[in-house]
């Protein structure tokens, strides 16, 4: 078989989409909408050649959907994402990396 | 409650690594970082469960690829009440062979004849029949394929390495939000003795998006 994601991230990206599809927090037609424009932008940056900056893209694309949804605006994005990162910084190497409280 | 990075054995940060602060966990590109964030407010909402996430990710990962379209035109080119079913509305059998996805899309499968070669794309992002043929290559997501194959379809074509007589005719067809397109490539000369199993090894990925043809299985 084909490998399918080239990174365990494009991967998660991709299952997210679907999960919201699932849950209607958008429609099919307003990602196809979001992507398109996130793929535009990203085209001003340089060609997209399918690789890393498409599944950048869908990051955008799905940030914008979700953050218009009313479900996590980007700042919140931002906060635990960088909470994520001091977790990785501060968790020793080989064990579980882990977000407490709130995110 | 705190969320653990490896409990569900789909983040796979944790590995051996040459970072030049060695002590703590790899950390993850920022992208990944961010997809991390969305996940961590979507669950903590309730509105995405990990375990979905879990099984969606397994079935694209090690369930779907272009085998399951395979298993469709091998038996398109077998059994021609199927093939004339598909041809006229493909979502029922789809949807009884455990093919459709999530979205729901609407695949159209587009037959090719001498006549004509159909060839897919989508200009505007990238709409595929995923729960058919699995996650879309590179050169199918990229700028270049998606311009170029509307403007100039039979010399993309030959840059496939797949040219076409001049008699048949090229039609490109634009998949949508709503609509995804399969093409039914003519089956091959020297595979009247193959049963379905045998014949789903000559349909190649490219031979149901229309950048290929059918090959012997190496």
């Amino acid at each position: 078989m084909t490998p399918a994601f080239e990174r365990p991230w494009h991967a998660q990206v991709y299952a997210l989409k679907e999960a919201c599809l699932e849950q209607s927090l958008f429609t099919p037609g307003d990602w196809s909408a979001a992507l398109g424009a996130a793929l535009d932008r990203a085209r001003a940056q340089g060609p997209v050649d399918g690789g890393e900056p498409f599944w950048l893209a869908w990051q955008d694309a799905l940030e914008t959907l979700v953050a218009g949804a009313g479900a996590a605006d980007r700042s919140a994005v931002d906060q635990t994402a960088e909470a994520w990162r001091a977790a990785y910084l501060s968790t020793p190497h080989g064990a579980p990396v882990r977000l407490s409280g709130d995110g | 409650m705190g969320l653990d990075s490896t409990a569900q054995g789909r983040h796979r940060c944790i590995m051996p690594h040459d970072h030049s602060t060695p002590g703590h966990a790899l950390l993850p590109p920022e992208p990944e970082l961010r997809v991390k964030a969305l996940e961590t407010l979507l669950v903590g909402k309730g509105l995405v469960d990990p375990a979905a996430l879990d099984a969606i990710v397994d079935q694209m990962q090690n369930h779907v690829g272009p085998r399951a379209g395979a298993r469709v035109i091998a038996r398109a080119w077998t059994d021609d009440a199927f093939r004339a079913r598909i041809l006229a509305d493909a979502m029922p059998d789809l949807i009884d062979m455990g093919l459709t996805g999530a979205q729901g899309e609407h695949v159209v499968v587009v037959e090719n004849t001498p006549e004509v070669h159909n060839v897919v794309v989508c200009t505007l992002c990238s709409c595929y029949p995923w729960p058919l043929l699995g996650v879309p290559p590179a050169w199918y997501k990229s700028d270049a394929y998606r311009a170029r194959v509307v403007r100039e379809p039979r010399g993309v074509l030959a840059e496939f390495g797949l040219n076409l007589p001049s008699e048949q005719a090229v039609r490109v067809w634009d998949s949508t939000a709503e609509i995804r397109y399969l093409v039914l490539p003519m089956r091959p000369d020297g595979t009247e003795g193959l049963d379905t199993d045998a014949l789903e090894a000559w349909v190649t990925r490219n031979a149901m998006i229309g950048t290929g043809l059918p090959q012997a299985p190496a």
